[in-house]
């Protein structure tokens, strides 16, 4: 697992089905439902947990090295 | 771009996949393919076997030797495949209805014979595919196409029947508790033997609708509130235990693996034949 400060949070809106699992997950409140899809509400507050990745159903959520 | 584990290891090009918005289909998927990844087993040391169910279709989205078979009898082309490659890790997705239903009896003597498979059951307590009828891990009183005024049948505890027929590696995790379902699966898969996984999953669409069980995170939430790990369980009243339920792993055992006890029966023939 590369070091926190090294990824960041990504959103694929195309697999996104809007079904708010991750936003329930969230320990942060760092997601919203909007129009039916994910988004990112308050990106500070992200801890880079990866508990939206693990449960996202659709894989529309991750965490990302940065390159 | 998905994420590096979604490139890796799922056909890409055929998602997003079909399953429900909300249907826990997806996170099992994950947590079997996170299991792999973290035990490091080379791709074409794997194969998938499924049956046919919403659950099923996982085969066809993931890149590993894949086969998806027909209603039930995953576990009898899955045997035909470890005893042709014992060397392979042959992993079986199935769900309630194809495991227990029309597939139970293939479950049980998979079990009784203590082949290498791992077996991880996506357990939605209904068939969702078909639209909704009651399967054999239908809790009693549920509703269902099949039972509008609920079921009179007595379920299945997939978990207590695969340990009674003979499995070696017997476990439980939920699409709440995702860290344990990942790690009991991995366990699985080390297991000589047979590795027996229960994923309790979420079907919004037709278990949760028919029985008023809300959104699809109310149904998380529900499995979040119920499922305690079995070291809790153990020190738990049995009132206290009343509408909860076990998860992590519940029940190991030594017993001789088929597939060994098939090799050292060739080898033993070849010697007689050799005098
Ligand atoms: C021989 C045969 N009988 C019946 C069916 C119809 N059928 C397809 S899927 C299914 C049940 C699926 O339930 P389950 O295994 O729980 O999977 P889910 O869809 O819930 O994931 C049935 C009865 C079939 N395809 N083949
Ligand atoms: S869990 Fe996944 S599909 Fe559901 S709302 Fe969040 S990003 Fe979208
Ligand atoms: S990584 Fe953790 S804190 Fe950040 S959005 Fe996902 S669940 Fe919330
Ligand atoms: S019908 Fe149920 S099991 Fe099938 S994809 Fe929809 S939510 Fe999932
Ligand atoms: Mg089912």
């Amino acid at each position: 697992m590369p070091a926190k400060d090294k990824v960041s949070l990504k959103i694929n809106t195309l697999w996104c089905k809007g079904c708010g699992i991750c936003v329930f997950i969230c320990p942060k409140e760092v997601l919203e439902i909007e129009n039916e899809k994910v988004y990112i509400k308050d990106l500070d507050n992200c801890i880079k947990c990866g508990q939206c990745e693990y449960h996202c159903p659709d894989y529309a959520i991750y965490l990302e090295e940065e390159k | 771009m998905p994420s590096e584990l979604i490139n890796n290891y799922f056909r890409t090009e055929t998602l997003p996949h079909i399953w429900c918005p909300g249907c826990g289909n997806g996170i099992v998927t994950r947590a079997i393919v996170k299991a792999i990844d973290n035990l490091n087993i080379p791709k074409d040391d794997v194969c998938i076997v499924s049956g046919i169910g919403c659950s099923s279709r996982a085969a066809g989205y993931l890149d590993f030797n894949t086969l998806h078979t027909t209603h039930g009898r995953a576990l009898a082309f899955a045997t035909g495949v470890k005893l042709a490659n014992p060397k392979l890790h042959v992993i079986v997705i199935t769900g309630d209805g194809d495991a227990s239903a029309i597939g139970g009896n293939h479950l049980i003597h998979s079990a009784r014979r203590n082949i290498d498979i791992t077996t991880v059951v996506f357990n939605n307590s209904i068939y969702g595919m078909t639209g909704g009828q009651y399967s054999p891990t239908t809790p009693m009183g549920d509703k269902a196409t099949t039972a509008p005024y609920g079921s009179i049948d007595p379920n299945f505890d997939l978990c207590e029947l695969a340990n009674a027929a003979g499995a070696t590696y017997v476990a439980r995790g939920t699409v709440y508790a995702v860290n344990i379902l990942e790690k009991v699966i991995q366990e699985g898969i080390s297991n000589k033997g047979f590795s027996f996984i229960e994923a309790i999953a979420t079907c919004p669409t037709y278990y949760g609708r028919k029985n008023k069980k809300g959104s699809a995170v109310d149904m998380i939430k529900f499995l979040k509130e119920h499922g305690v790990m079995y070291t809790a369980w153990q020190k738990m009243s049995e009132d206290e235990k009343i509408g909860k339920f076990p998860i992590g792993k519940l029940y190991t055992k030594e017993r001789k693996e088929y597939t060994e006890q098939y090799q050292m029966l060739i080898d033993s023939l070849g010697k007689e034949s050799n005098q």
